[in-house]
């Protein structure tokens, strides 16, 4: 067999042997499926008793006198404020609010609580509005209008092809969600594998062993068949997620229904998700073999490896920004730079898309990418092979990879 | 046969004016030297001499700066790394691995299938006495088991040359007296073997030649036992019954516990001495040439150097 198919093989086993490995690959699927068992044990139960909350409130304005229940909420009148403070302190009621007499001009409340907040809870904003309003519209309007007054608006919408057909893909955070946890998993895992990488090139160097795989191999051929060995361990653990995917989806909609019901896997994804996957493998093995080259052991090449390790993440960070200005320059740049590529490509296919040329651009500079850092780290291996002590300083590298 | 007589006659090793420097120094400075097939050949010099990079060069992991290495009539490339056996003076195995696991899998960067590899592997570990450890992990093997397996790792694609740093150090009498019975064997079946190491009473027990290097530069290289003879210094070593009495050409005497050291003057022969005791009836248990250990040679040789 040839020798870097011997590597690739002993790394590959290695690798997917090892427990952080097996551990992270499983997880999805075992999670998931705990999730959905947890929530078929919850959803058989009764549901759970809220307690009434009571929130006093003085009418200066006079006439909000009904609908003093509002859900969990019990609304007690008070005739001063004087003596709706007595009951806050008294602790008979949680709260209180004033509606002054002018407020049918100037539509002001006045809300008194003794918690600190950093603003009205959504919910008590709800039920007062909603007693005000029923009060203010009771025998001006039909009782179903006031309801439908108050309910909070639903929006269908319908997404529509330039054709004016109902386009397949509907957007919405139905598309977007497992793009989204899927670059999650893809920067753990790539993070993972850049570690494992340096850590690997960082036992062998430091134990010597390097010696020995180099008294019967090239530095190339080690060098490939760890980053390939890396890269297909990485595409077993890719597999094993995508493949329970749809399981898991259709388990999850038909019991729980709701939101999951709603969730659609962008078109492409499949495909773009192997290949962002393997490609990120590839370069990001071949980063690693870089900085294990430089590196004189595996505790030194850690804090190295972080840098990129920690930029795959970029790209999530920003994942808010990305919902709200989906169309900004600054995605396409990271779309482009081949570390934070394979997950803005995953988080912008559940977005808004990708334009044709942006992805063959991506894909065109991870590749080259991989063959220039596979390249220099074979380079800067054989310069520095046999570097036990210090890292030399960045200057030092520089010039040693031009002479060497 | 004319073929297999030129295999024969080839070099295992040609080191021709090879220099290597270092930013801060110049590791090897303009050495040559070479080992015949079937020789047992000593690299012998103090730390830092320049013997772990002149081997590395050997091995190709280092590139020489000037200079040429011919392995196996050959500049050596991935093929002639099949036919090389090297032990790195420091020693490391994959400590998760089992042993069978480790042997095979570093045979097989060899070129030897892993069938075979297991054959052979089992069979090494059985002449080892190591064979109840071979599902054992690495990490679980004692510093001079697992120097054992790296040997088993080095020999077991029956190279033709074998390269060993160091490879006593760290082995109790026992396993030493184990290697070396190998390495006598291995020298018997033709294999040459290059000995890098500062423990000289085995180079003197082992090797055919050597090369003895002080500051990268070769300073003694050829047939020990010429070199041997070369310092032999102008006295015997006498244990006799009797007493000595006052012996022509012999210019002082020196007692040590079981001899006594004769000195001799510059005109006469250790056999002129022998002739002298024996024509005068002495009783001699004992009579050799004075010749200096490959030990006092080196600290006479770094000693002067330096």
């Amino acid at each position: 067999m040839n020798k870097t198919l011997l590597i690739f093989r002993h790394e590959f086993l290695h690798m997917i042997k090892r427990k952080g490995f097996i551990i992270l690959t499983l997880i999805v699927p075992v999670l998931a499926l705990i999730g959905i068992g947890v929530f078929q044990l919850a959803s058989t139960d009764e549901p759970p008793i809220v307690e009434t909350t009571t929130i006093g409130y003085v009418d200066e304005a006079g006439g909000f006198d009904q609908y003093t229940t509002q859900g969990y909420v019990e609304l007690v009148r008070f005739g001063t404020p004087g003596d709706a403070t007595a009951a806050l302190i008294n602790g008979d009621v949680a709260e209180y609010f004033v509606i002054p007499s002018d407020y049918l001009t100037t539509g002001v409340i006045n809300r008194y609580t003794m918690e600190r907040q950093l603003e009205t809870p959504p919910a008590i904003a709800t039920v007062i509005k909603n007693f005000l309003t029923s009060n203010l519209l009771t025998g001006k309007v039909p009782p179903d209008t006031i309801e439908l007054v108050e309910k909070p608006l639903s929006l269908t919408v319908t997404r529509l092809t330039e054709t004016g057909e109902v386009a397949t893909e509907q957007g919405g955070y139905g598309n977007v969600i497992i793009p989204a946890i899927f670059g999650l998993l893809l920067a753990l895992s790539l993070q993972a594998a850049s570690l494992y990488m340096v850590e690997g090139l960082g036992d062998e160097k430091e134990s010597r062993l390097i010696e020995v795989l180099l008294s019967s191999v090239s530095p190339r051929q080690l060098l490939t068949g760890k980053v390939l060995g890396l890269g297909a361990a990485g595409l077993v653990q890719v597999v094993v997620w995508l493949a329970s995917l749809p399981l898991l989806l259709n388990l999850a909609s038909s019991t729980i229904g709701g939101f999951f019901g709603t969730i659609q896997l962008p078109a492409n994804f499949l495909v773009l998700g192997i290949v962002y996957f393997i490609l990120g493998y590839l370069l990001f093995a071949a980063l690693s073999a870089g900085v294990g080259a430089i590196s004189s052991s595996a505790r030194e090449g850690q804090p190295l490896a972080m840098i990129y390790a920690l930029l795959v993440f970029v790209p999530l960070w920003f994942a808010s920004l990305l919902f709200i200005f989906p169309n900004s320059p600054i995605w396409t740049v990271l779309t482009i730079f081949p570390i934070t590529a394979p997950i803005e490509v995953m988080l912008r296919l559940g977005v808004a898309g990708i334009a044709a040329w942006e992805l063959a651009v991506s894909l065109a500079v991870m590749v080259l990418s991989i063959i220039g850092a596979l390249a220099l780290s074979v380079k800067a291996f054989r310069v520095y092979l046999l570097m036990y002590g210090k890292r030399p300083s960045w200057g030092e590298i520089i010039r040693n990879l031009r002479s060497g | 046969m004319r073929i297999w007589e030129e295999v024969a006659d080839m070099l295992a090793v040609e080191v021709n004016n090879v220099v290597k420097s270092f930013t801060d120094k110049v590791a090897v400075d303009d050495l040559s030297f070479s080992v015949a097939q079937g020789e047992m050949f000593g690299l012998i010099g103090p730390n830092g001499a320049g013997k772990t990079t002149t081997i590395r060069m050997m091995m190709d992991i280092l590139k020489p700066d000037s200079g040429e290495v011919t392995i196996l009539g050959e500049k050596l490339d991935e093929a002639t790394k099949d036919r090389l056996g090297y032990l790195p003076e420091e020693r490391g195995l994959y400590k998760k691995l089992k042993v069978l696991d480790s042997i095979v899998y570093l045979a097989s960067l060899k070129g030897v299938d892993r069938h075979s590899a297991a054959e052979k592997a089992n069979e090494l570990l059985t002449q080892t006495g190591m064979l109840a450890s071979k599902n054992k992990k690495i990490e679980a093997l004692s510093r001079g088991m697992g120097q054992i397996i790296q040997f088993i790792v080095t020999i077991i694609h029956d190279p033709q040359l074998l390269i060993l740093d160091e490879p006593f150090a760290g082995l109790d009498p026992v396993n030493t007296e184990l290697l070396k019975g190998m390495l006598a064997d291995l020298r018997n079946q033709g294999k040459a073997v290059i000995l890098s190491t500062h423990q000289m009473n085995q180079v003197e027990e082992l090797c055919d030649r050597i090369l003895m290097i002080n500051n990268g530069q070769g300073i003694l290289y050829g047939d020990l036992r010429e070199i041997k003879a070369r310092y032999r210094g102008n006295s015997v070593l006498l244990d006799s019954e009797g007493e000595l009495g006052e012996i022509p050409g012999v210019t002082d005497k020196r007692t040590h516990k079981d001899y006594t050291e004769l000195m001799l003057d510059g005109t006469t022969t250790p056999q002129q001495v022998l002739a002298h005791l024996i024509s005068h009836g002495m009783v001699i248990n004992r009579f050799e040439v004075a010749t200096p250990s490959l030990n006092e040679i080196f600290l006479k040789e770094v000693g002067k150097k330096s």
